[in-house]
């Protein structure tokens, strides 16, 4: 195999790996945030406004691991510079 | 299939390219504009109030009892910016209602936008409220070792904020467009409610974390403690 179909192979292979094992952690720490989330609303039904913000707010941070997953996979796929790279000196030549 | 609505190119004269995501944001501006300046053609502060006051007020309030919730300092004085902010990713996610109706949203060159006004506000309203060099001290807190990561931290966190949108509002309507192809009549439509419903709270956690950020530029507010 030449070097393209390499470079090729691993970026789409890396990508799938990338955003799936990085959605993992965010998935699991989501759940957990929403999971006690839920426990003090029932807990206490007054706070109910400030523990809804304070949880979407957290959750955004939490979901800004997985949405890094997701720019790497994606700059791996749609602008991945060895590929660029490989093009060019082919298509230079 | 056009991933967003960059692609899709009305006009070009020479260099320049008038694509879709320009005129509907476009379109949507002068909707939002024209609604806002026909809904406050009679105001009154006494007497029966037009439903359209009502509901603006609604609405108004709303944005604004949740920027209190946030801690800012004049939460009135940010309220343009960040109700703006609101009200067009809001406006442009209710859109996806109209058929053919691509959100400008879901093009990554707006929402890049959008969150390059958060990250140019962030700095002008720290400095504006605690002057040059205090705003500056802030990225030193709590020590000096922090500073590379608050800097690294500033551009990285405008960077999740313009990928969460264009990710959730672009995968939204992506899968309407492959469910619309493959089961036609139905399953599209439970599709698009959730899709607004995600719009929504994406529009709530745009306008929210943007709040944050220029809360924790500005100075915190001073609580009230009550003593005894």
């Amino acid at each position: 195999m030449d070097n393209s179909t390499w470079i090729a192979m691993a970026s789409i292979i890396t990508a799938g790996i990338t955003i799936g094992i990085g959605s993992i952690g965010t998935a699991l720490g989501q759940g957990r945030a929403v999971a006690l989330a839920l426990s003090s609303l029932a807990q206490q039904p007054d706070a109910s406004a400030t523990i809804t913000r304070t949880l979407f707010v957290g959750l955004a941070m939490i979901e800004s691991l997985a949405i890094y997953c997701f720019v790497v996979s994606m700059i791996l796929i749609f602008a991945n510079p060895f590929w660029t790279h490989v093009i060019a000196q082919a298509t230079g030549k | 299939m056009n991933l967003t609505s960059d692609q899709t190119v009305l006009w070009r004269h020479g260099w320049v390219n008038l694509n879709e995501t320009i005129v509907t944001t476009w379109l949507m501006m002068l909707g939002i504009a024209g609604a806002a300046k026909i809904m406050t053609r009679r105001l009154r502060i006494e007497g029966p109030v037009s439903r359209w006051q009502a509901a603006l007020e609604i609405i108004v309030s709303v944005i604004m009892s949740q920027l209190e919730g946030v801690g800012l300092n004049h939460a009135r004085k940010y309220l343009p910016f960040l109700g703006t902010l609101f009200l067009f990713v809001a406006i442009s996610c209710l859109g996806t209602v109209i058929p053919g109706f691509d959100p400008p949203t879901s093009s990554l060159s707006t929402t890049t936008a959008l969150a390059g006004c958060v990250f140019l506000s962030v700095p002008l309203f720290g400095i504006e409220d605690r002057g040059l060099w205090g705003y500056l001290k802030t990225y030193t807190e709590p020590t000096i070792i922090m500073l590379p990561f608050n800097i690294i931290g500033e551009f990285s966190r405008t960077l999740a904020l313009a990928m969460r949108l264009f990710g959730n509002m672009m995968s939204g309507t992506m899968i309407v467009a492959i469910l619309i192809t493959i089961t036609p009549l139905f399953f599209p439509l439970v599709m698009t409610a959730l899709g607004l419903l995600t719009g929504m709270v994406q529009a709530y956690i745009f306008f929210i974390l943007a709040a944050v950020y220029i809360a924790a530029a500005t100075r915190p507010r001073i609580q009230e403690t009550s003593h005894g």
